[in-house]
């Protein structure tokens, strides 16, 4: 990295690009190195959406991704029927 | 009854074999009886960063198939008093040992040194099982960089369930200069994205590539940065206080202005 860039504030020392890269790519790691934890995580969200929505439990997915500069956990819940009453 | 190490670090090429012989022959230096034993079956390279290569008879897989015993297989070091190898056999893969044997090679080793340190082959798989069976404690080295970090990271992740947690870390290669002017992942970015104590630092230093030609660790040398943190490390591990080495180097007018004028962290 040039002086004058830096002295201007022109560039991110790439030391933070590191550290943000190594952020992301960790939160992924550890979540595949325990599929333990994302069952527990479907299970529970399966309980909750349940109480007012009733889901097909088999094709949901629930899943880490990466958008842009963040990481995401995206979940897809086909719904079966809505439960009547509780959705006012 | 010795302790058992492993030293391990998921990605290849981070230093394992180079940290193995210099903590080993730092303990040694210090009167301890040190086994060093290559777990790298298929791959060895322990017995040339020891400049042992020429004197091997048996091997770990002689040892494990019943050809000798261990003390057999074991190459006296003779520049340092009670120092001694137990090469990897070159011509087998890593299914030629497993867990049981290789636990039960490092209870045998265990009875007769004080330290024995496993040097862990790269990757999590087989050749990582056997090495940290018959381990105690866990030495993980890293560089400052992503991939190395997050391979580390992997590895610590594989050691959380297992005794060895948690292990040391070692970060090895680490540039003062380009740390500081924010071009490198700094010695606190390791520890806290890893999360562990840090055994030690080592700077990166022309010495290793010199000596590791010589096949003479680095420790031997007085004048060598790295040695001096490899003897650190030892003399962290006999349980002395020893604080970590001043590694930046004293920056001058230059880097007073830097810093005043906030250019340089």
């Amino acid at each position: 990295m040039g002086f004058w860039d830096r002295l201007f504030g022109k560039e991110t020392p790439s030391k933070e690009i590191a550290k943000e890269r190594l952020r992301l790519v960790l939160i992924h790691d550890r979540a595949a190195v325990s599929p333990s934890l994302m069952e527990a995580l479907r299970d529970e969200i399966i309980t909750v959406v349940n109480k007012y929505i009733e889901v097909d439990e088999r094709s949901m997915t629930v899943d880490l991704k990466t958008v842009d500069s963040s990481v995401a956990l995206v979940a897809s819940i086909p719904v079966r029927n809505v439960r009547r009453g509780r959705l006012a | 009854m010795g302790e058992v190490y492993v030293v391990t670090s998921g990605k290849g090429g981070v230093g394992k074999t180079t940290t193995v012989a210099n903590i080993g022959t730092a303990l040694a230096m210090c009167g301890n009886k040190v086994a060093l034993v290559d777990a790298d079956i298929g791959l060895r390279n322990l017995d040339v960063v020891m400049g042992l290569e020429n004197r091997i008879v048996y091997d770990l897989v002689d040892v494990v198939e019943g050809f000798c015993k261990v003390k057999h297989a074991l190459i006296k070091d003779k520049r340092v008093e009670g120092l001694y190898l137990l090469p990897a056999a070159q011509t087998r893969d890593k299914s030629a040992v497993n867990p049981a044997q290789m636990k039960e090679v490092c209870e045998q080793l265990s009875q007769d040194f004080d330290f024995v340190i496993v040097d862990c082959p790269a990757g999590i798989e087989q050749g990582f099982r056997n090495a940290i069976a018959g381990a105690e404690k866990a030495i993980v080295v890293t560089t400052p960089e992503v991939s190395a970090v997050r391979d580390a990271d992997r590895v610590i992740g594989l050691l959380q369930p297992t005794n060895l947690y948690p292990p040391y870390l070692v970060i090895n290669r680490y540039k003062p200069q380009m740390a500081r002017r924010g071009d490198m992942l700094d010695v606190s970015d390791v520890q806290s994205t890893l999360a562990l104590d840090v055994l030690g630092v080592i700077p990166d230093d022309e010495a290793i590539v010199v000596t590791t030609n010589k096949g003479e660790p680095a420790v031997f040398k007085n004048n060598s940065k790295a040695g001096q943190a490899f003897r650190n490390i030892a003399r962290r591990i006999l349980g002395e206080e020893v604080p970590l080495m001043e590694l930046e180097p004293s920056d001058g007018l230059l880097g007073l202005f830097k810093r005043i004028v906030g250019l340089s962290r």
